[in-house]
């Protein structure tokens, strides 16, 4: 198997008491994983872990108080540019059609807009959303929203992916049909992505791997292997194996 | 056009009631003029009316322009540096407390009887409105954006100038279009005050004579005016922010 390529080891995280006579809020207890290149690792936990807080150390918006994060064997504790992430909340710049919201990681490097264009048409197509090129965001479904996101994230050509609860604010139908979407295009591409969520379901759906979180302050409770062959279908998810997947991370989750 | 219909409309019906007012009561001109006495003082003093107008118009788009850019490259180093915010901002809200009629018979003694003073005047009322706007707009940016720009390793100036800034127009073309309509009512106030030409000085011509049907055609022009310098900030704004307007 490959190297990790993705190292984050032993991470602490303590934020000082947001008011006199409060206490101090102990986030990260010594959190470590690793994802390999090309792999699709998840990080599951109760809201309000900390999972956000390990997102803003590995994408260099926060330093941690102790520990390190390592990107192909380089410590970039606390350096930004080396991710692209998306949130739950789509981000995009409500000014820009959507070719040129797609375009703003290549062109925040100084690649020229023509150029840019050029590599983001193809991808365009393939996220079936070449007919919006030159809408507005605003005249988006948030599901259609979700994957502009995604495809700026790619286009960014970032060495990591982090999604933090993308699917988050989508309803459950359209939720899983951006999860097929999102299996479908990972499997095509193969890119090293680290995503957040708190739906047990989806973490096992999308995942090579999982990592279960602790309540506050987090350390990695247990890891799990999702060996469930790829191309998955919907129709797994009552399949033995995921429920078996599925019943393991609950009783991890909820011994927290 | 539609939706101005109700109100045209309802403006029509007032203007038929003062008509008939001044008809019936028998109102004397030079103390409130009908709408159609008006009316006819502005046909026949038209060119009169356009020769004075031109000059207001000039006044009052320099000084815009001028607010504009004083307002752009003030709101800019605020919008960059929280120093010179923290100093400046707090200054130019005092600033605003000064009452401008009082100190712009200073400015004809400083520059004289010439365009200076009245541009100062039209520069002073409109700059306030259209700085404002701008800081606001741009300090209720969304930190979100700002941190995933900064994540994908964007510069600070990058992150001005493709977050902060674009998001600032709504906010922005809000102040101008205030800024729009206090221009020329500025250059106006420059006019009353000492000038050889402009609907100000027109008016107060009109006053003293008693003309009080052209002082009401030159209220009208005035009138006019402002909302044509309204319409060109619309217009602009739609062509510089189309997402905006088709929301």
């Amino acid at each position: 198997m490959a190297e990790d390529y993705l190292v984050v080891d032993d991470i602490f995280k303590t934020y000082p008491p947001a008011e006199k006579g409060k206490e101090k809020l102990e986030t990260l207890n010594g959190v470590s994983l690793a994802v390999k290149k090309g792999e699709f690792v998840s990080v599951i936990g109760p809201s309000g872990c900390g999972k956000s807080t390990l997102f803003n150390i590995i994408s260099g918006l926060e330093r941690p108080d102790k520990g390190s994060v390592l990107l192909d064997g380089k410590d970039i504790t606390g350096e930004k540019g080396h991710i692209s992430y998306m949130l739950q909340k789509d981000l995009l710049l409500p000014w820009r059609t959507v070719l040129d919201n797609c375009i703003l990681g290549p062109e925040l490097h100084g690649v020229s807009k023509k150029e840019a264009y050029r590599l983001a048409m193809p991808l365009l197509q393939e996220f079936n959303l070449s007919d919006f090129a030159s809408s507005y965001p605003a005249q988006l479904s948030g599901g259609m929203r979700q994957r502009v996101a995604f495809l700026r994230t790619v286009l960014a050509k970032k060495e990591l992916l982090l999604l933090d609860e993308p699917f988050g604010a989508l309803d459950a139908y359209t939720k899983s049909e951006m999860q097929d979407w999102l299996s479908g295009i990972w499997s095509k591409y193969r890119e090293t992505v680290l995503f957040i969520t708190h739906d047990v379901e989806e973490a096992i759906f999308l995942s090579d791997r999982v990592y279960v979180f602790s309540k506050r302050p987090a350390v990695v409770k247990a890891e799990i292997t999702v060996s469930i062959p790829r191309p998955r279908s919907r129709g797994e998810i009552t399949s033995n194996d995921f429920v078996k997947l599925k019943k393991e991370m609950l009783s991890a989750l909820l011994g927290a | 056009m539609k939706k101005y219909l109700p109100s045209i409309m309802f403006f029509v019906l007032l203007l038929i009631i003062w008509e008939w007012v001044v008809k019936y009561f028998e109102i004397k001109e030079y103390i409130l003029p009908s709408p159609s006495a008006v009316g006819s003082s502005l046909i026949n003093k038209k060119v009169l009316l356009w020769d004075h107008g031109l000059q207001t118009i000039y006044e009052a788009f320099l000084g815009f322009l001028l607010a504009i850019g004083a307002g752009l490259v003030l709101s800019v180093a605020m919008g960059l540096s929280p120093g010179v915010k923290r100093t400046i901002y707090p200054l130019m809200v005092v600033s605003q407390t000064i009452p401008i009629v009082a100190i712009a018979p200073l400015f004809i003694i400083w520059f004289g009887y010439v365009m200076m003073p009245k541009v100062v005047t039209v520069v002073l009322i409109c700059f306030f409105p259209i700085t404002l706007s701008l800081v606001e707009g741009l300090s209720t940016v969304d930190e979100d954006m700002v941190r995933l720009l900064t994540a994908m390793g964007a510069s600070p100036w990058q992150v001005f100038r493709k977050v902060k800034f674009p998001g600032a127009m709504p906010s922005f073309f809000a102040g101008l279009k205030i800024s729009a309509t206090y221009s020329v009512m500025g250059a106006i106030i420059g006019e009353w005050l000492g000038a050889s030409k402009g609907l100000g000085i027109y008016m107060t011509r009109s006053m003293k004579s008693f003309l009080t049907d052209q002082l009401f055609a030159a209220i009208a022009v005035v009138s006019i005016l402002s909302l044509l310098f309204f319409a060109v900030v619309e217009i602009t704004g739609r062509l510089v922010m189309p997402w905006y307007y088709q929301k």
